[in-house]
């Protein structure tokens, strides 16, 4: 076992009675859940059991939708992010999400990077210049792209993509990164490599990643949560999880006995 | 046990435990066999004994390989791979098991070769005999079924053997004591007590393995006080 069970851990995230409405429809169902600083975090589950809906609230990308609401508590670092004062650029800074198909922007891969400091910093040339090259040695596609930051995003590999806009989320310095599925399109190289990269970012970041691959949450996460119908089922060290669930569900989910 | 989503999953495992059970058949008549050749100072039942040899180490063999190739593919978890890496441990077990039975094989051949005084109490292993290769059955039951309460009476057990053995070695004590011309068969006759008492440390590890498989605790070199609070 990790000592993750044994030291304390601290909260980056606390999530508290979290129930999420689309319409009339109830995606969560008072979820209660501690995201630990620097560790990952997985949410594993079948299609519908609400993972994506839970990572969606942690930077409020929800609000962009009228009828979807949340109640209850997301304290983030001891600020409850769904209080109407929540400023949700800040937010999102704070807390970055890259998403299952990469979104590069259509603009050379320096602008990619430096497109979202400018929103929130004023740098000097230099400046953004030893910003955009430390984002993208973070996300481990410096090398790469190097001697193209000219050239557009979108040129790159799917792989490469996704390392991108991962770059593009830590060139803000976010507390918390949010991957929703972010190899789902990717061969599998490309999988490991940002696989790899995950466990690199944890150093400096907290991450919850969503993921249809079982085996993927395995490798990569720390903690691992398993909900269904918007259910907290069970939540506990990975390891732990994918040795001996508590739950018969949690169990019959991720030995493939689901259904 | 719920199926698997994959039937063909379901059918491999299914596939790999029957093998396991087919070894454990194998080792399990060798056992009886040996014990048989022992109290019967039979050659021709020892040549045989010592001949499945061969077959048990094939199929170990096979074993192994069936459950890399499940492990490779299948990336199995929770009490699956709990199953597997009990197999992998059982199918040790029992291959042991199965050449401690052609210890106690040689053994007899060696005694008769050597024309050893009859005189000596052989057939009291007969007691310890028994147990071991009645152990090593029910061992293998409780694997068939996943029974963890007879799992528990295994444990219990194995501890009925090493009494037996203790007072055997105490009597072998006192015959070489008595007359020390009996020095080498009674050496020879502790080699094979102490290959029956290993035969049932071994089904005593198979009972801990179903103990992992159905509870998910491993409760080697654990007490059983401990292991039945373990398994509540």
């Amino acid at each position: 076992m990790p000592n993750t069970t044994q030291t304390p851990l601290k909260n980056a995230i606390e999530i508290r009675n979290l129930s999420f409405f689309y319409g009339t429809f109830k995606g969560l169902k008072d979820v209660n859940l501690n995201i630990a600083e620097n560790k990952v975090t997985a949410f594993i589950g079948p299609s519908g059991c609400g993972k994506s809906t839970l990572l969606r609230t942690l930077n409020r990308m929800y609000s962009l939708y009228p009828g979807q609401r949340a109640e209850g508590e997301i304290n983030l670092y001891g600020t409850n992010i769904l209080d109407k004062k929540q400023d949700l650029n800040l937010l999102r800074a704070q807390v970055g999400m890259v998403f299952q198909k990469p979104t590069p922007f259509p603009m050379s891969i320096y602008d990619n990077i430096a497109f979202g400091v400018r929103l929130y910093e004023n740098l000097s040339r230099s400046d953004m210049d030893d910003r955009v090259e430390w984002a993208l040695s973070k996300a481990a596609i410096w090398n790469e792209v190097k001697d193209k930051l000219g050239q557009s995003g979108l040129s790159l590999s799917g792989g490469q993509q996704q390392r991108l806009c991962i770059a593009r989320s830590v060139a803000v310095k976010p507390k918390v990164i949010l991957l929703d599925e972010p190899t789902s399109a990717l061969d599998p190289i490309s999988t490991a490599k940002v696989e790899e990269l995950v466990s690199e970012l944890k150093k400096d970041y907290t991450v919850a990643i969503v993921t249809h691959n079982m085996q993927q949450a395995a490798r990569v996460s720390d903690f691992t949560a398993y909900m269904y119908l918007g259910e907290l089922v069970e939540f506990g060290v990975t390891e732990q999880i994918f040795m001996k669930p508590v739950k018969q569900e949690t169990e019959d989910y991720i030995t493939g006995r689901f259904g | 046990m719920d199926k698997h989503i994959s039937s063909q999953f379901d059918a491999e495992l299914t596939g790999v435990s029957s093998r396991v059970l087919e070894l454990g058949g194998l080792v399990e008549s060798q056992t009886r066999h040996g014990v048989y050749a022992l109290a019967q100072l039979s050659s021709e039942v020892a040549d045989q004994v010592v001949a499945t040899e061969k077959q048990v180490n094939a199929l170990e063999v096979e074993i192994d390989a069936e459950l890399a190739s499940i492990i490779a593919r299948r990336q199995p978890t929770a009490r699956d791979l709990r199953l597997l890496m009990a197999i992998s441990k059982i199918t040790g077990n029992l291959e042991r098991a199965g050449d401690e039975a052609e210890r106690i094989a040689r053994m007899v051949k060696l005694i008769l070769e050597q024309g050893s005084p009859r005189n000596l109490p052989a057939s009291e292993l007969r007691i310890a005999a028994d147990l071991a290769t009645g152990l090593l059955r029910k061992a293998l039951d409780a694997f068939a079924r996943l029974d963890v309460n007879m799992a528990l009476v295994i444990l219990k057990e194995d501890d009925l053997i090493d009494a037996e053995f203790n007072g055997f070695v105490r009597k072998l004590v006192t015959y070489m004591m008595e007359d020390p011309r009996t020095i080498s068969a009674s050496l020879d006759l502790l080699f094979v007590a102490k290959a029956i008492e290993r035969i049932g440390d071994h089904a005593k590890n198979i009972a801990e393995f179903v103990i992992y498989v159905v509870k998910g605790a491993d409760v080697r070199h654990t007490a059983l006080t401990e292991i039945e609070k373990a398994v509540q």
